[in-house]
Formats: structure tokens, C-alpha cells, sequence
């Protein structure tokens, strides 16, 4: 015998009370560490996926959706700007590097990026079997879109326009696939990489085709192409991702862009930060909603136990007169509230994590952010806390009304 | 083995209760006399230590109550004093065999499941171990409230009305099952009894009066 058993047996005797309290905890705890969980997976990938650029640039629009299909292959790109631009801003002395990028094709849904090796450095990327590109229509696949679609080193497939399914083909100028990428764990797995001139390859034979431009008015994203059938055609690309040589060209760089050039410069950090702040409403609606959930089970936990002190006070003064000391009392009360504060803390963690482990099943969209489940989030010490909390308080007002119970008055009215 | 000596409890200004001398030794058993509402559950709560007189001196196994902090005395208690409650009171939640081993526990004794064995089986409610409170007709119910009394072998046994709910044959056998257990632990017993059917039952006899306010001295019975 020990109190954990006595309090273990009283929440035993109402089965359904306890049910519900450890219920309405649990779906509290779930809700706000879900959130938590999906929220903190989705700002470290926004984060994770900018590291190391600096400016996107591209054409003249939205810096939202600049920065969403540069870095994030998220939207389509706003438009194309010339490829002299770009060579342009690559001598200016406050930037390190800029990697040109050519999109408006895919294969399965995952996005072709015409683009130099030096983007599969970027994002730290190695060859994982085969190599890189070196002439036009070859391919190099991110780990996820060959595991996907099924391609592997010497196999070779066509292009069809667009970025989503179902687009024209480009049947009559198939990509040979010369490497497989390792997994990097980042956006470029979800990539298939080919050479800037492939892309422009692709889109000469398309010239005029009436089909294809409605195609790219459909979906904004024009694939860049030879303008004209001049001989010395003009060459142009989708944007580019900017490195600066130092810091200080955050400064001025990007209003001289804007200002100066055809070409529009957009933060990702800024950008995704702004983001940010529009899914953080969203998300501050849901916690609210699950503190309510975990108000509710608090007061519920109340009830119960104010409820079963009705009941218990001569439980309670008979324990007294077994020699229990008050404190053995308040015990008693407490640890059955933390019983079940804590089963619900279990139960709700397990859940949260569950579900985020699982999001893509019915969140197919969030399927990446899975990751996040496989963490301790340190918030999650919060949750921790705050249910605790809960259960301590609940207990607060019975165990006083317990610690001060007339144990001779109570048996004497029996 | 106690001794009270000019016990005087107050309500407000009420007396509601006076004893100016009364011990017993070791090993005895007394019959508690008195009429409803004449105090007597009162002066077994005072020999338990579960209310401190406003005047007078307790002294129980060697103990001076008054000299105890709460702390203590509810140590004291668990393993001094075995009570019999007019309700029995059994806690509910546990069944009958944990009822026993919470009294060893909350006396701060060791987990004994051999004695709790033996001791069901001397009150004769062995079978009805797994049983719940909720369970036991009330002649079993006092079976298992004397057991918890006893399990501890306290040196001083307090039943309140004891027989209140029970035809003849069972408050017969319900006072030999006192007095057995209590004979068993060598206890001291003290059955607090308004009902004629146990006078007879019990060696020796302290009277309540009705009215303390009104009666200098209480009476003594042989």
C-alpha cells in the first residue's frame, strides 16, 4: 500500500470522469503541440531552404512570389528577365556569386531547373551515383523526385510543361538522366537539375507553338526561351540566387536593383519572415483554441475533485484517524490530480507526435514537415509544465478544503 | 493504561462535556454509558486524540496528549488507538484486504499480508478478501471495520455504538468479536453504548450523565 495506489484506486472508481478529464487534457496537449511541432518543422525548412541566399532576383512582380519559386519551388515565377542582366549583376563587385536558373518545366510534378553546378554546390549536394550535367539534355535528379518517378542513371523521360501534372509534353526532346543526387534533406531533393542551354534547347523547338504560349499565360511561368527566330537570338532566364561579398551590400544592393535594373531583388529572409507572420495568426487562433481545451479539462479536474471530496470526507477523516498525517491527505488528492494530468500529458504528446509523423497522410501538402515529429521540441517542456500546472491547480482548492477537514466533526455526522 | 482527569469540552459556551476522573488499566474492557447526545463519541475522539479537551489532562498508554503536535499524535494514533466508527466507514475505493494494509501503511507499519490473512480469517470474512465496501452486508462491513481496528495491535480498542444496526444474535456476536480481538492484542476496549443489550456484556461500566452542566459529579457504575 502506498498513495499512489490509493490515489490510482480512487481514480479508478469513477472511470468516466477520469476518462473525460484525461480526454480533454490529452486533445489540448495534442492541438498545441501539434501546431508547435508543424509550425517550428515549417519556419526551420523557410529558414533551412534560404541559407546562403541572399537575393533572389528575377522579373519585376510580386518579392513573395519571387522568393516562393526561387528558393522555395513553392509558386510559379513571375516572369523572365534577360540573361544579360544577370551576367550583368554577377560583375558587380558587391556580389560573390549568382546562379542563374531557367524553370517552367517539370517532370511528375517535380520542377525542371535549367540551372550551372554550382547550384548542386550551393545547397551542398553531392553526386550520389552517376555525375553531374555537362551537355545539353542531360539530367541530374534530387534523391526524392528519382525515388518517385522511378528513374535512375541512363534512363530518360520528357519533360512536360508547367510545373504542375499534366501540362504539353516536350516529347520530341527527352532528358538523358546522367546522375542521381544524394539525399541533402532540402529542396533540391525534389528538384531535376539539367543545364541552363537544355532548357533553351527545349523551348526552340516550341517556337510559335500557339498551344504552349497558352500554356504559359495559364500559369505565369514562361519558360525562358529564344525570343524570336533572329540569329542572334536573346537569350533569358527565369531568376537568379544572389550571394553578397559582404553584409554591407544589404544595404544599397537590393534599391539598386530595383531601381536601376530590369530586374527585381527580393529578400528570402525578409520574405519569409513576412510569411511567417501570416501563418502565425493562423496558428495563435489553434493555440488559443487548445488553452481553451486545456482550461476546460482543468476545471473539469476541479469538479471532479471538489465533487469526490463531497464524497470522500470520510475516506478521508477514517484515513486520519488510521494515523495519516494532513500532508499524507493533500497527497493523496494531488498525486491522483497529477495522475491524471500526467496520463493526459502522455496520451496528448503521443498523439501530437503521432499525427505530425503522419501529417502527410492527411495533410499530403505538409507531408515534409513530418520530419518535425522525430524532435523533442524544447517548447514542449512548456506543455510539460503548463499540464502539470493544470493538475496542481485543480487540486489546489480540494486539498486545502482536505488539509482542513474536522476529522471528529466529520465522524461524528456520520 | 489512560487516565483522564478533569476533562472539561466546551462549544462556545456550552459544556458539553465534563469527566473528572476516570483510567483504566491494562487490559480491561469497558462499557461506555450514556444517552444520546450526552457526549460520549466526543470522550472516545478525546482518548483517540482526534479533539483536544478545553480543560483536562489525557493520558493514554504513557502518552500525554496534550504534550503532542498534530503531526505526532496522528503517528500516535495509528498505532495506538484502534477505532471502530459508528458508520464503519470503510474506504470505499479499496477492497477489504487493502483496507487492512492501508491502516498498516498509514500507521507508517510494514506491509504485513500474513497478519491481515490471519486476522480476516479470525473475524471470519477470509473469503471476502477481493471484495469491495459496496459489497458487504453490514454485519460483514463490521467484521472488516473490527479487523482494521485491531490489525495494528493497538493498546487501546474505541468502538461507537457498535450494535447500533443489529439484531440481537449479531450484537451479541459482534461484542464477543470485540472482546475476543481485544483479549488477542491485550488491548484496552472501550465500547461507547447507549443500548441496553450490550450493558450486560462488558465487566465494567462509566455512565455519562445527560446533562454535565447540570450534574456536579458524574455517576460510576461497577
Amino acid at each position: 500500500m502506498n498513495v499512489f495506489r490509493i490515489a490510482f484506486a480512487y481514480a479508478r472508481r469513477r472511470p468516466l470522469a477520469t476518462v473525460l478529464n484525461v480526454a480533454l487534457l490529452a486533445l489540448g496537449v495534442a492541438t498545441i503541440t501539434l501546431v508547435m511541432l508543424l509550425s517550428r518543422e515549417l519556419e526551420q525548412r523557410l529558414v533551412r531552404e534560404a541559407t546562403g541566399i541572399d537575393l533572389v532576383v528575377g522579373a519585376k512582380g510580386s518579392p513573395l512570389q519571387l522568393v516562393l519559386s526561387g528558393v522555395y519551388h513553392a509558386d510559379v515565377p513571375p516572369g523572365n528577365v534577360p540573361l544579360a542582366a544577370v551576367t550583368l549583376l554577377a560583375r558587380n563587385p558587391l556580389v560573390q556569386q549568382v546562379i542563374p536558373m531557367a524553370l517552367g518545366d517539370s517532370y511528375r510534378g517535380f520542377r525542371i531547373v535549367g540551372t550551372e553546378p554550382a547550384f548542386v554546390a550551393h545547397y551542398g549536394a553531392s553526386v550520389g551515383e552517376g555525375r553531374v550535367w555537362a551537355a545539353p539534355m542531360e539530367a541530374v535528379l534530387g534523391s526524392d523526385a528519382a525515388r518517385a518517378a522511378g528513374l535512375s542513371v541512363g534512363a530518360s523521360f520528357t519533360g512536360s510543361h508547367g510545373l504542375a501534372e499534366g501540362g504539353g509534353d516536350h516529347g520530341e526532346t527527352p532528358y538523358r538522366v546522367v546522375g542521381v543526387l544524394a539525399p541533402t534533406g532540402r529542396v533540391i531533393d525534389r528538384l531535376v537539375l539539367t543545364g541552363i542551354d537544355s532548357v533553351w534547347t527545349v523551348h526552340e523547338h516550341h517556337d510559335g507553338d500557339e498551344d504552349h504560349d497558352r500554356d504559359a499565360r495559364a500559369d505565369q511561368a514562361k519558360p525562358p526561351a529564344v525570343a524570336g527566330t533572329s540569329p542572334a537570338p536573346e537569350r533569358e532566364v527565369t531568376l537568379a540566387l544572389v550571394k553578397y561579398k559582404s553584409p554591407v551590400a544589404a544595404a544599397s544592393l537590393p534599391r539598386a536593383i530595383n531601381a536601376e535594373t530590369v530586374l527585381q531583388a527580393a529578400s528570402p529572409a525578409l520574405e519569409s519572415a513576412r510569411l511567417f507572420t501570416v501563418f502565425g495568426v493562423g496558428t495563435d487562433v489553434i493555440r488559443g483554441f487548445a488553452l481553451l481545451l486545456i482550461g476546460a479539462s482543468a476545471f473539469g479536474l476541479f469538479v471532479a475533485l471538489a465533487q469526490a471530496l463531497d464524497e470522500r470526507r470520510y475516506d478521508l477523516a477514517i484515513m486520519r484517524t488510521l494515523g495519516a498525517r494532513r500532508g499524507l491527505i493533500v497527497a493523496v488528492l494531488l498525486i491522483e490530480s497529477l495522475l491524471l494530468a500526467a496520463t493526459g500529458l502522455v496520451v496528448g504528446l503521443g498523439l501530437a507526435h503521432g499525427l505530425a509523423a503522419n501529417v502527410g497522410t492527411w495533410l499530403p501538402a505538409a507531408a515534409p514537415l513530418a520530419a518535425g515529429a522525430r524532435a523533442w521540441h524544447p517548447d514542449e517542456w512548456g506543455v510539460v509544465a503548463l499540464a502539470l500546472g493544470t493538475g496542481i491547480i485543480a487540486t489546489l482548492l480540494p486539498a486545502w478544503r482536505a488539509y482542513r477537514l474536522d476529522v471528529a466533526a466529520t465522524l461524528a455526522d456520520g | 493504561m489512560f487516565s483522564l482527569n478533569g476533562i472539561e469540552h466546551r462549544y462556545g459556551a456550552a459544556t458539553v462535556l465534563r469527566v473528572d476522573a476516570w483510567s483504566a488499566g491494562a487490559g480491561e474492557h469497558w462499557l461506555l454509558a450514556g444517552a444520546s447526545g450526552s457526549g460520549k463519541t466526543t470522550l472516545l475522539h478525546i482518548l483517540a486524540g482526534l479533539t483536544t479537551p478545553t480543560l483536562g489532562t489525557v493520558i493514554v498508554s504513557g502518552a500525554d496528549l496534550g504534550t503532542l503536535s498534530g503531526a505526532a499524535r496522528d503517528r500516535w494514533r495509528g498505532r495506538t488507538v484502534g477505532i471502530v466508527p459508528q458508520r464503519l466507514h470503510l474506504v470505499g475505493a479499496l477492497d477489504v484486504r487493502d483496507n487492512l494494509r492501508l491502516a498498516q501503511y498509514l500507521a507508517g507499519l510494514p506491509d504485513d499480508p500474513a497478519r491481515v490473512g490471519d486476522l480476516l480469517d479470525a473475524v471470519g470474512v477470509a473469503d471476502l478478501a477481493r471484495r469491495f465496501p459496496r459489497e458487504l452486508s453490514q454485519g460483514q462491513a463490521q467484521r472488516v471495520a473490527i479487523a482494521r481496528a485491531v490489525v495494528n495491535r493497538p493498546a487501546l480498542v474505541l468502538a461507537d455504538e457498535p450494535t447500533a444496526n443489529l439484531d440481537d444474535a449479531h450484537a451479541a456476536r459482534a461484542l464477543l468479536l470485540l472482546r475476543t480481538q481485544a483479549l488477542a492484542t491485550g488491548a484496552v476496549l472501550v465500547v461507547a453504548s447507549h443500548d441496553a443489550r450490550v450493558h450486560p456484556l462488558l465487566p465494567r461500566a462509566y455512565a455519562l450523565p445527560l446533562r454535565p452542566e447540570t450534574v456536579a459529579a458524574p455517576g460510576v457504575a461497577a
